[in-house]
């Protein structure tokens, strides 16, 4: 089953071409990396996906729906959650309600319920405390859960805006260089915590990443790009002796 | 007299805040100052008003003057600022927000006349004395009902759904939205709030001071923009602190110096604030993120 299908994605920003004709096709509960010089379009293709752009050219499909130009906050619902390259957490909240937040597409009570207190808000809060904390003791943040977000320790930040793209109840998860700034033993730690959520939750994960080891090691496909093309895909083994890849990507020498 | 004064400004104060209330969390949100806020507080007065006049229980007029602002303010939203944004600079929205208040002042003075118009004798005006301080009941009720609405609103801040967006928006609308926060409605909450604030503000000015006009909105509004960056502008609690200490200062200012200087002091004190405090009294400073 194709989860998501991008057909023909071109993007362009003040004449210059970020994205060139990409197609690619993500199945259900895979893990897929995608890799690239810097400026080869991986984060522009994110955020393409979470519709912050609207392709000019191309078609992208969710689930077999049509969904450039649908805002974000309607992606997200649908079940795409993401992370970012530079983290973005809610600095000022605690990490808690950075997750609660995280809640928020999930659960329906309005403005009014809510400025009354109607049973239905109520009954919602307790259901997303419930989940929140759940969430957490998965990534195991569960005894920080009071701190504010700004204090955590780097990878804990990371792993925190994990939480927080599963507290969408999303089907695919877009990983922005999940393990950026981590250390070694971190990063394997991290491998394991992606494993274990496709695995447990039944999720889809994109992640684009810089680290060869990490992505080699955990992604069952891989997508090059290059200038906005797509340069290769296909298994880590496949990828890894593609000449084309090697030429561009990892140097002539390599 | 001190004393009595103190109270004269806090009244003065309350009023001023609940207005701040309505720039700082527009500012908050959409970083857009929100000209046209003084005329939402203007047609705060005269809802109120109309309602009193048709011969509705004061409170039940505040209540409709606050619903009505509300209405008026996601409106205004709506077809002034939300067409603008993402597609333009922020002064464009800026500007969008001068003529609006425009629009709405001359609207109102097209259809009432630019005169003073009085309440009516509606709430007993009696004094009482507490020691040897001379308090009147208006200013109890004003005092109490701006505590209220400040305190409802915390508790809508800090307990709410609606609150949690409110706060999440405030520190990245992008990363909101990928949050799954429909934002356009989390701004038109923020908007029909702090409208609804500013309509407290109108009609319980309109009745202390016995007087409504159509250009009343320009003043208090200035002001009590004055006191949201005193505050710290996008501070909640600093836009209460703002308004609060604003309407002390210039009470006092005009009571040991002089009346002629009333305007004059509370931009005085934005002026020396900012000098020594950019970010304000709650304000944060910002820094850049790479």
């Amino acid at each position: 089953m194709i989860i998501l299908e991008m057909d023909k994605i071109s993007q362009e920003f003040g004449g210059l071409r970020a994205l060139d004709n990409v197609s690619l096709k993500i199945n259900e509960q895979e893990i897929f990396g995608i890799i690239g010089p810097n400026g080869a379009g991986k984060t522009t293709l994110f955020n393409i996906i979470t519709g912050i752009y609207v392709p000019i050219e191309g078609d992208l499909l969710f689930k077999g729906q049509r969904i450039n130009g649908t805002a974000p906050y309607d992606i997200a619902r649908m079940g795409i959650a993401r992370t970012f390259q530079n983290i973005r957490l809610f600095d000022k909240l605690s990490v808690l309600d950075n997750v609660r937040i995280g809640c928020h597409g999930v659960t329906h009570s309005g403005f009014w319920a809510s400025v009354l207190g109607l049973p239905i808000s109520r009954k919602e809060e307790v259901f997303i405390l419930d989940r929140a904390e759940k969430l957490l003791q998965l990534i195991g943040l569960y005894e920080k859960r009071y701190e504010y977000a700004n204090n955590l320790a780097y990878g804990e930040q990371r792993r925190l805006e994990i939480a927080r793209a599963l507290a969408l109840e999303p089907s695919l998860v877009l990983l922005d260089e999940p393990g950026a700034g981590m250390n070694p033993q971190e990063k394997e730690e991290l491998m394991k915590l992606i494993r274990q959520i496709r695995d447990d939750l039944h999720l889809t994960i994109v992640l684009v990443e810089h680290d060869m080891n990490l992505v080699m090691n955990i992604c069952e496909r891989i997508a090059v790009l290059n200038y906005g093309r797509k340069i290769a895909d296909g298994t880590p083994a496949k990828v890894k002796n593609d000449p084309q890849v090697i030429q561009s990507y990892l140097g002539a020498g390599a | 007299m001190f004393w009595e004064q103190l109270i004269n400004g806090l009244t003065l104060g309350s009023s001023y805040a609940l207005i701040a209330l309505g720039y700082t969390m527009v500012y908050g949100i959409v970083q857009l100052i929100n000209f046209a806020h003084g005329e939402i507080y203007m047609f705060g007065a005269f809802a109120g008003l109309f309602l009193v006049l048709s011969g509705v229980n004061v409170f039940i007029a505040l209540l409709g003057a606050m619903v009505f602002c509300m209405l008026l303010g996601m409106l205004v939203e709506r077809i002034a600022y939300r067409p603008l944004r993402g597609k333009s600079s922020r002064l464009s929205a800026l500007i969008s927000a001068i003529g609006v208040s425009i629009f709405l002042s001359t609207l109102m003075a097209l259809y009432r006349g630019t005169n003073t118009t009085r309440y009516p004798e509606i709430i007993g005006n009696s004094t009482f004395s507490v020691g040897s301080i001379q308090i009147s009941s208006l200013q109890v009720i004003i005092l109490l009902v701006s505590a209220l609405l400040m305190v409802g609103l915390q508790l809508l801040i800090q307990k709410t759904r609606i609150g949690k967006a409110m706060r999440a928006c405030s520190q990245d609308l992008e990363a909101s939205s990928l949050m799954g926060i429909n934002v356009n409605r989390v701004i038109s909450a923020t908007f029909a709030i702090g409208s609804a604030l500013a309509a407290a503000g109108g009609m319980m000015v309109g009745i202390y001071y016995n007087a409504v006009w159509p250009y009343m909105g320009t003043m208090a509004g200035l002001k009590a923009f004055a006191a949201a960056v005193l505050g710290g502008i996008g501070s909640v609690p600093g836009a209460m602190i703002g308004g609060l200490s604003l309407g002390v200062m210039e009470i006092m200012g005009v009571a040991y110096l002089s009346s002629s200087y009333k305007d004059a002091i509370a931009f005085a004190i934005l002026i020396l604030v900012l000098f020594i405090r950019p970010q304000g009294i709650m304000g944060q400073k910002i820094s850049k993120k790479v």
